[in-house]
């Protein structure tokens, strides 16, 4: 009985709960992606502007391709940089 | 036809009256072309996120439209000739921004208004100083 107790940890243990990432076009059901709406645009960008990549966002390959699309066309009407530093 | 979109940013220099002029002429070239002019907008002038030929600001405009493709070629061909457009894009709208752009419109586009025209007081103030002074007569 008491042997349980006897291993303790300073902090607890960090058990690895995998967040699953989602897609959140998908999962709310946005359709388009407008490039006139730099705000939202720059979720998706790291702070030199570019776009950050699948992996880290979550988005399906589907929405990555349309996100690519928008960003592109709102560095072009200079609604976002094409390069910067401290962007956020 | 086919539904576009075309955003342009003409130069910050032109004074309120020869910008709207501007948008103007753009306009009647489409409607002169058979182009059914859905929905206009104007975005004042806004930051640029970075210099274009050495301006750091823009007036922007906003023009949904139906036109035929070849009409496109000659509202480009005229966006690079006049001076005064420094950038413009076009876009066709596919099935989900036909949607996307109907639910903006319904909206009334009231985001880009509360952004927009800060700049605007500035140099307003500017221009209504330099009047000011060449209405000055000699006394």
């Amino acid at each position: 009985m008491a042997k349980q107790s006897e291993i303790r940890y300073l902090t607890p243990l960090s058990v690895d709960v995998k967040k699953k990432k989602y897609c959140r076009f998908k999962k709310n059901g946005i359709k388009y992606i407008d490039y006139k709406d730099p705000e939202f645009l720059k979720k998706f960008l790291n702070e030199q502007g570019k776009i950050l990549p699948r992996r880290i966002t979550g988005t399906s390959l589907k929405f990555q391709r349309r996100i690519a699309q928008a960003v592109k066309r709102a560095r072009h009407i200079a609604m976002l940089p094409y390069v910067t530093d401290l962007m956020k | 036809m086919n539904n576009y979109e075309t955003v342009f940013i003409l130069t910050p220099v032109l004074s309120d009256a020869q910008m709207k002029e501007a948008v103007e002429k753009f306009k009647n070239l489409l409607t002169e072309q058979g182009a059914e002019i859905v929905n206009e907008e104007n975005w004042g002038l806004r930051k640029l996120a970075y210099n274009i030929d050495k301006k750091t600001t823009g007036f922007y405009s906003f023009l949904e439209f139906n036109a035929d493709p070849a009409v496109i070629d000659k509202l480009e061909l005229n966006f690079r000739r006049d001076e005064r457009v420094i950038r413009f894009l076009t876009v066709k709208q596919d099935k989900f921004s036909l949607e996307y752009a109907e639910k903006r419109r319904n909206r009334g586009g009231k985001k880009q208004e509360t952004t927009a025209p800060v700049v605007k007081k500035a140099e307003k103030a500017e221009k209504a100083e330099s009047e000011v002074k060449s209405n000055k007569k000699e006394d």
